[in-house]
C-alpha cells in the first residue's frame, strides 16, 4: 500500500501577496494597483485630450486617410505600387524598403564583423592593425555622415546613364544604379527550381549521414564532391532536358535612363553600405570581446587535439562565445534598423520617408501616421529579440547538453 | 526634422499646446512682446537668413509687417525654419503665430489642418530645372527622366500628374529638404530638379554654376502661395489678412516707404481712411489707427516688397507676371479700406 505524500495546503492569498506585494506585503499590493490605475488613468488623459483639442482646432482625425488614393509615386517598390493607389500600400512600400535594407544590412554588418573581429585577433601584426583601425575610425563617426558620405562619393565616383559603365553589353553602372538584365521566367523554370531544391534536400541528407558516421564510428567522410555535383548537375541536367530555365531582359539606354532589365538604386546601395560598415564596426567589438571570453585554455585544447586555428575557432571557440555575444549582437541589430530611418536624408523611400514623411504633410494627420510608425518599428524590434532570444535560447540548450 | 515633429506631434497629444482654438492669438502675442513666425529653412528671396543672421525675403516681409502693425517694431520677430512636412504641425500645435512658408493654398489644406490661408501673396505654379547639356526644350521631352523633389509638398502629386497625364514614365527621388534635393540633382543622380517656378530661380541660384542650368517653359500647376494662420480665431485671421491686403492696396495708392509721411498727411479720403485720419479701422481690427503707415514703413508696400526681393532688384529677377496689380495686368487686388 501506498501512501500519498501529503501537499501542502494551497496558499493562494499567500502567493499573490509575495508575487504583487513583495516584502511590503497587502500595503505593497495596494500600492501597485495604485500605480497602475493612475498609469491608465494619464494615459486616458492624454489621448482624451488630445481628441477633443483636434476637435476644437477642426484637425481631421481618425484613420480613414489611410483608404484616399496616395497619388504621388516611390523609386523603389517592392511589390507593384503606382500613384492611384490608396496610402496602406505606400505604408506597405516603406515598410518593405525598411525591412529590405535592414536584412540586407544586418546580414552584411554580422559579415563584415565577424571578419574584422578575427582580423584584430589574428596573431598577424598588420592585419590586426588594419582590423583595429578600421573599427576605432568608422565606429567615432555619426552615422548619417557615413551614409552621406557614401551617397555624394559613390554618385560623384560615377558618371552619367549616356557614359555608363558597360559589362558585356548588358550590366550597366551609372549614377542612376546598377542595371542588371532581369531574368524572366520560361517554361523550364519550374523543373530548374526543382532539381535545386532536391540537390538542397540530398546535400543536407548527406551531411547528415556524414555527421552520424563521424560520431558513431569515427569516420571521416568527404562529402563535398557529392554536395558540389548534386548543387551544380542536378539544374544543368535540368535545362538541358527542360530548355534553359529563365530568358534575360537586356537593358538598353532609352532617352535619359535604362529601360528593361533591374535596377539597384544608389540610395539603396549607399544607405546598405554606411549601416553595415557602421554597424559592423560595432559588432566586431562585440565579437572580440565574446571571442576573449573564452578561456585561453580552450584554444590551447584545441591546437593540443591537432586541430587548425580556423576549425579551433569554428568548433570549439566561437560556439562558446556566442553566449556573450548574443545579447549586445541583438542591440545592433535594432540599432541599424532603427538607424535605417536616417534614409531620408539620401532620398532612399524606407518607412520615415514615404509614411512618416510625404503622408504626413499630404494628410496632415501627425498624431495617427507618427503613432503607426513609431507601432511599426517598435514590432520590428520586438520580433528581431524574440528571433535572437529563440537563437540564444538554443544556444544555451546545446551548451548544457 | 525628424525629431522636431515627433516634439510637436507629442505637445500637440499631451494637451501642451498652449493655444486652445477661442485663444486671443493677438493678446498671446502682445504679452510675448514677440510674433512667432514659421518660415522656410532657407529660400532666397521668400525667406532666408543673409550672412549676418537677419531674416529677408518676401515671406519674412508678411510677418515683419504683422509685428510692425502689433508693436510697430519689425524686428520684434522669432523666425522658427520648419521643412515642408514639419510647419503644418508646428502651426497647429501653437509654436508659431503665423506660418509665412510658401504654402500652396489647396483645399484639402484650408479644411483639415485646422488652419486657413489668409490671402495670397505669390501667385506661382510648378515648373522644371534641368541642365542645358541635356538638350531638352520642353517638359514634354522628359519622358523616362528621374526627378529630384523635396517631400511634403505638392509638388509629388502634381510631379504624377503631369507624367500620367503625358503617358510618359519617371522615376521620382524624394529628399527631406530642397538642400538635398538639389545637391543630388547638381551630382547628376538626377535629370530634373522640380518646385514650384520661383524656387527654381531661387534654388539655381545656390548651384555651383547657374547659367548651366535652365527653367523649362511648361508650367504644370496653380501654386497661389500664401500665409497661414489656426482656425477659430477670427481676430488674428483677420489682422493677417488685412496685413498683406494694406501692402497691396498701399502699392495702389501709390504710397511708398519713401513718400508714406507725405502721403499720410494727405487730404484725399481713401488716403485719409487708410491712414487713420478719418475713422479707426485699424482699431477695428484691433491694431492702432495709423497700422497702414506702420506696416509701409517697415517693408513697403506690395510692390516694393516684391521687386526688393523676388523682382527686378533682386538676384532673382522674376517678372510681376500674374502678381502685377489687377489694374495693371496682374491678379494682386486688394478689397477697399473703408
Amino acid at each position: 500500500m501506498s501512501i500519498e505524500p501529503r501537499s501542502p495546503p494551497p496558499q493562494l492569498a499567500a502567493k499573490l501577496q509575495r508575487a504583487f506585494g513583495g516584502r511590503a506585503g497587502w500595503g505593497g499590493f495596494v500600492l501597485q494597483i495604485l500605480f497602475v490605475a493612475a498609469l491608465a488613468w494619464i494615459c486616458y488623459e492624454i489621448v482624451a485630450n488630445a481628441r477633443a483639442n483636434l476637435q476644437a482646432q477642426r484637425i481631421t482625425a481618425g484613420f480613414g486617410f489611410l483608404a484616399n488614393t496616395a497619388g504621388f509615386d516611390v523609386s523603389q517598390n517592392l511589390i507593384p505600387y503606382s500613384g492611384s493607389d490608396p496610402y496602406t500600400r505606400v505604408f506597405l512600400v516603406g515598410l518593405l524598403n525598411t525591412l529590405l535594407v535592414s536584412i540586407i544590412g544586418i546580414f552584411f554588418a554580422t559579415v563584415i564583423g565577424f571578419l574584422v573581429a578575427l582580423g584584430r585577433l589574428s596573431p598577424n601584426w598588420l592585419l590586426s592593425r588594419i582590423s583595429g583601425g578600421y573599427v576605432e575610425l568608422v565606429r567615432n563617426l555619426p552615422p548619417l555622415f557615413q551614409i552621406l558620405f557614401w551617397y555624394l562619393a559613390v554618385l560623384a565616383a560615377l558618371p552619367n546613364p549616356r557614359q555608363g559603365i558597360s559589362l558585356f553589353g548588358s550590366f550597366f553602372l551609372s549614377n542612376r544604379g546598377f542595371v542588371i538584365p532581369k531574368p524572366i521566367g520560361n517554361p523550364g523554370f519550374e523543373p530548374f527550381v526543382l532539381a535545386i531544391v532536391i540537390a538542397v534536400v540530398g546535400s543536407l541528407l548527406l551531411q547528415r549521414y556524414a555527421r552520424k558516421q563521424l560520431f558513431d564510428h569515427g569516420r571521416m567522410i568527404r562529402i563535398w564532391p557529392y554536395v558540389l555535383g548534386m548543387l551544380v548537375g542536378l539544374p544543368l541536367l535540368s535545362s538541358l532536358v527542360f530548355g534553359a530555365p529563365v530568358k534575360f531582359e537586356i537593358p538598353e539606354l532609352k532617352g535619359f535612363n535604362f529601360s528593361g532589365g533591374s535596377r539597384v538604386i544608389p540610395e539603396f546601395v549607399a544607405l546598405t553600405l554606411a549601416l553595415s560598415t557602421y554597424t559592423a564596426a560595432f559588432i566586431a567589438e562585440i565579437v572580440r570581446a565574446g571571442i576573449q571570453s573564452v578561456h585561453k585554455g580552450q584554444m590551447e585544447a584545441g591546437a593540443s587535439l591537432g586541430l587548425a586555428r580556423g576549425s579551433t575557432l569554428r568548433l570549439i571557440v566561437v560556439p562558446q562565445a556566442m553566449r556573450v555575444i548574443l545579447p549586445p549582437l541583438t542591440n545592433q541589430y535594432l540599432n541599424l534598423t532603427k538607424n535605417s530611418s536616417l534614409a531620408v536624408a539620401i532620398g532612399y523611400p524606407d518607412l520615415v520617408s514615404v509614411f512618416a514623411g510625404t503622408t504626413l504633410s499630404q494628410t496632415g494627420q501627425a498624431i495617427e501616421i507618427i503613432g503607426i510608425t513609431m507601432g511599426v518599428y517598435l514590432l520590428i524590434s520586438l520580433v528581431t529579440s524574440a528571433l535572437m532570444s529563440f537563437y540564444g535560447w538554443r544556444i544555451g540548450r546545446s551548451m548544457n547538453a | 526634422m525628424k525629431r522636431v515633429s515627433l516634439v510637436v506631434a507629442l505637445a500637440l497629444a499631451a494637451g501642451l499646446s498652449t493655444q486652445a482654438a477661442t485663444a486671443q492669438t493677438l493678446k498671446t502675442v502682445k504679452d510675448r512682446g514677440m510674433l512667432s513666425c514659421g518660415v522656410s529653412q532657407g529660400l532666397p528671396g521668400f525667406s532666408s537668413p543673409d550672412d549676418k543672421g537677419n531674416w529677408t525675403g518676401l515671406d519674412v516681409d508678411i510677418c515683419r509687417a504683422v509685428a510692425a502693425a502689433i508693436f510697430n517694431d519689425p524686428t520684434k520677430i522669432k523666425f522658427v525654419p520648419l521643412s515642408a512636412k514639419d510647419r503644418f504641425t508646428a502651426l497647429q500645435s501653437g509654436e508659431i503665430d503665423v506660418l509665412s512658408r510658401n504654402t500652396t493654398w489647396t483645399l484639402s489644406r484650408d479644411t483639415t489642418l485646422g488652419a486657413n490661408f489668409t490671402g495670397v501673396t505669390y501667385y506661382d505654379g510648378q515648373g522644371f530645372l534641368v541642365k542645358k547639356s541635356l538638350k531638352v526644350n520642353s517638359a514634354l521631352e522628359l519622358n523616362s527622366a528621374s526627378v529630384c523633389v523635396q517631400t511634403g509638398t505638392t509638388t509629388e502629386q502634381n510631379l504624377a500628374d503631369y507624367f500620367k497625364g503625358n503617358n510618359m514614365k519617371y522615376e521620382v527621388i524624394a529628399f527631406g529638404t530642397a538642400d538635398e534635393a538639389v545637391k543630388a540633382y547638381e551630382s547628376g543622380r538626377c535629370d530634373v530638379f522640380t518646385t514650384d517656378v520661383s524656387g527654381l530661380y531661387a534654388e539655381r541660384l545656390k548651384l555651383s554654376n547657374p547659367a548651366d542650368h535652365a527653367v523649362l517653359p511648361e508650367v504644370i500647376s496653380k501654386e497661389p502661395l500664401g500665409p497661414m494662420v489656426r482656425h477659430g480665431d477670427d481676430q488674428w485671421f483677420d489682422i493677417v489678412k488685412w496685413v498683406l491686403f494694406a501692402m497691396v492696396a498701399a502699392e495702389e495708392l501709390g504710397v511708398t516707404q519713401k513718400n508714406v509721411d507725405d502721403m499720410a498727411k494727405s487730404d484725399k479720403p481713401e488716403l485719409k481712411r487708410a491712414f487713420g485720419t478719418d475713422g479707426n479701422l485699424g482699431e477695428q481690427l484691433g491694431l492702432t489707427k495709423d497700422w497702414v503707415s506702420r506696416i509701409v514703413k517697415a517693408v513697403g508696400n506690395y510692390g516694393e516688397s516684391f521687386d526688393r526681393n523676388v523682382g527686378a532688384g533682386s538676384k532673382l529677377g522674376i517678372a510681376r507676371g500674374l502678381n502685377q496689380l489687377w489694374n495693371k495686368g496682374g491678379i494682386q487686388y486688394a478689397p477697399p479700406i473703408r
